[in-house]
């Protein structure tokens, strides 16, 4: 009984480990393909149209509503110490260094990254990437790379998309509904809001997110088992080991990016 | 003359993991032939394929294509091999993304520069070929079956290959398809000058079309010859198998323990 449990674990952790570096192995070979990502630059195009801009509906209204939501929850904390007119600078700051990157990456992960590993999945139990490989065209370069370059460059557009459709609803809760005061609303959030500190780090942020979600997509499609069961299994795997991935890499990233600021 | 011969596979083996599932095949393709694989459901006909296509090196052994020997080539001396084969997978493997004209389009707009007017009139004529230069805007969702196995087949000769090689193009067709494909087979291989490899358990239809016959039964060939050889031949296991037995040389129950000790009777 103890001697099966502990030959059962050696077995996972290996598979665990085999698995790790197969995975790392399929990253290099998309990076080393991706020439055709960008020379065929239509390619790309077509697959951000499927990856961004399919998800722009579900992006934008969440974002407005959380900006609504944000705008609600800051007055009520900031009137207690009589600072409404710092709403705009907590509206703006929240979804730009935080919500705005990982929210849009939790949706983009369930979205577009549960679609991206069906797809993949199923062009592959039916043969349809084995049939490429026979007709001397590398479904990496071909398939697979295209995908991870739409989802890299999408991701921070959409969480961009996010922050400034939530800034608009901190803006129509705040200003509109309950009457701050506009012009402290936009100059505060103008003065308090840094292009490299808060911007870029929310940049640099989605682009990781891109490449944590789409990489784990691909790569659980491409690892499927033929099978009904095997494609439904990855696509669930991809949306939460993504999910996962975004909020552990936010964790990190924001340790290393505010550590200097009081 | 060593150049008659187009596929050459000599005392290959080839296994799964621990499962041998080739163990020393000898055969040969001559070229402009048509030449069947058969044998019971996974006997290793269709890792055969693979190993000429070269997605699966063999463990023992040399597969020669063209006098080249595939297990050993580089990744792009492969590729540049492969654009002179064409493969037909059991179910077509169509992308589904693409409408039926885009799918023959495929490797033209992939390995040639030809102007788009080239590539239209190219496409439509290999359509036209197996008859379905009518279906040329359907997408493969909208084909049945035996139309989609011959769209796949409109998309293997795309390029003019040297070598077609086809997995199962018989299951799951009705009588009509049946014999439309099995004559599509015959017709291009000798209108275009090819080679065909086709693993079949279809024993009837292929009969008619080829021109050699190899059986494969655990793991190695165990007879061959032409047609008529096939169905004169008194081997039991090719006796049983052209006339469909279901027990003989390969017996109806998977390996198992004695059925009295799984039933636990007796001692």
């Amino acid at each position: 009984m103890l001697k099966r449990s502990i030959e059962n674990l050696g077995n996972r952790t290996i598979q665990g480990v085999w698995r790790i570096g197969f995975a790392a192995r399929f990253f290099l070979a998309m990076l080393l393909h991706s020439g055709t990502a960008f020379r065929r630059f239509g390619l790309t195009v077509r697959e951000m149209y499927f990856t961004g801009v399919l998800s722009l509906i579900i992006i934008l209204v969440s974002g407005l509503f959380v900006g609504m939501v944000l705008g609600l929850q800051g007055y009520e904390t900031l009137q207690t110490y009589g600072s409404e007119e710092a709403l705009g600078v907590l509206v703006a700051l929240s979804l730009v260094r935080e919500l705005g990157p990982v929210v849009a990456a939790l949706l983009f992960a369930s979205r577009a990254g549960s679609a991206i590993t069906a797809e993949i999945g199923l062009m592959k139990a039916t043969e349809q990437l084995s049939a490429m490989e026979m007709m001397a065209v590398d479904p990496i370069a071909r398939v697979v790379a295209p995908r991870f370059w739409a989802g890299v460059i999408s991701m921070p557009l959409l969480a961009a998309l996010f922050s400034a459709m939530g800034i608009f609803g901190g803006y129509l809760v705040g200003v509109q509904l309950i009457g701050v005061d506009e012009g402290s609303f936009w100059s505060q959030m103008q003065s308090a809001v840094d292009f490299e500190q808060d911007i870029l780090n929310g940049v640099i942020k989605s682009v990781v997110f891109g490449v944590a979600i789409t990489t784990i997509a691909l790569f659980e499609g491409y690892d499927a088992p033929p099978t009904a069961e095997g494609v439904s299994g990855a696509t669930t795997r991809t949306v939460v080991t993504s999910s996962l991935a975004v909020l552990a890499l936010d964790f990190v990233l924001t340790a290393f990016m505010f550590r200097g600021i009081n | 003359m060593q150049h008659d011969n187009l596929v050459e596979i000599e005392d290959v083996a080839f296994g799964y993991g621990a499962r041998q599932v080739l163990k020393g095949i000898n055969l040969t393709a001559k070229r402009g032939q048509v030449i069947a694989i058969m044998g019971s459901s996974g006997c290793g006909k269709t890792t055969l394929l693979r190993l000429i296509g070269g997605q699966v090196k063999p463990g023992q052994g040399t597969v020669r294509v063209a006098g080249e020997s595939v297990g050993e080539l580089d990744p792009a001396s492969l590729y540049r091999l492969r654009r002179k084969m064409g493969m037909l997978f059991q179910f077509g493997a169509l992308f589904t993304d693409m409408s039926v004209f885009d799918n023959v389009a495929f490797q033209l707009r992939e390995h040639t520069d030809l102007p788009e007017d080239a590539i239209r009139d190219l496409v439509l004529m290999k359509l036209h070929a197996v008859g379905l230069r009518g279906a040329a805007q359907l997408m493969p969702a909208e084909l049945s079956g035996g139309m989609a196995r011959r769209v796949a087949l409109a998309r293997a000769i795309a390029l003019e290959p040297m070598l077609v090689m086809y997995d199962e193009p018989f299951a799951g067709l009705d009588p009509i398809s049946l014999g439309v494909t099995g004559n599509l087979i015959r017709r291009l291989t000798d209108t275009l000058g090819l080679t065909s490899l086709v693993v079949t358990h279809d024993v009837q239809e292929s009969l008619k079309i080829v021109d050699y016959v190899y059986f494969v039964s655990e793991g190695v060939i165990v007879a061959e010859g032409s047609a008529d050889d096939i169905r004169a031949s008194d081997l039991p296991f090719v006796h049983q198998f052209v006339h469909g037995e279901a027990d003989g040389p390969v017996p109806f129950h998977y390996p198992a323990p004695s059925y009295a000790v799984d039933l636990r009777l007796g001692g």
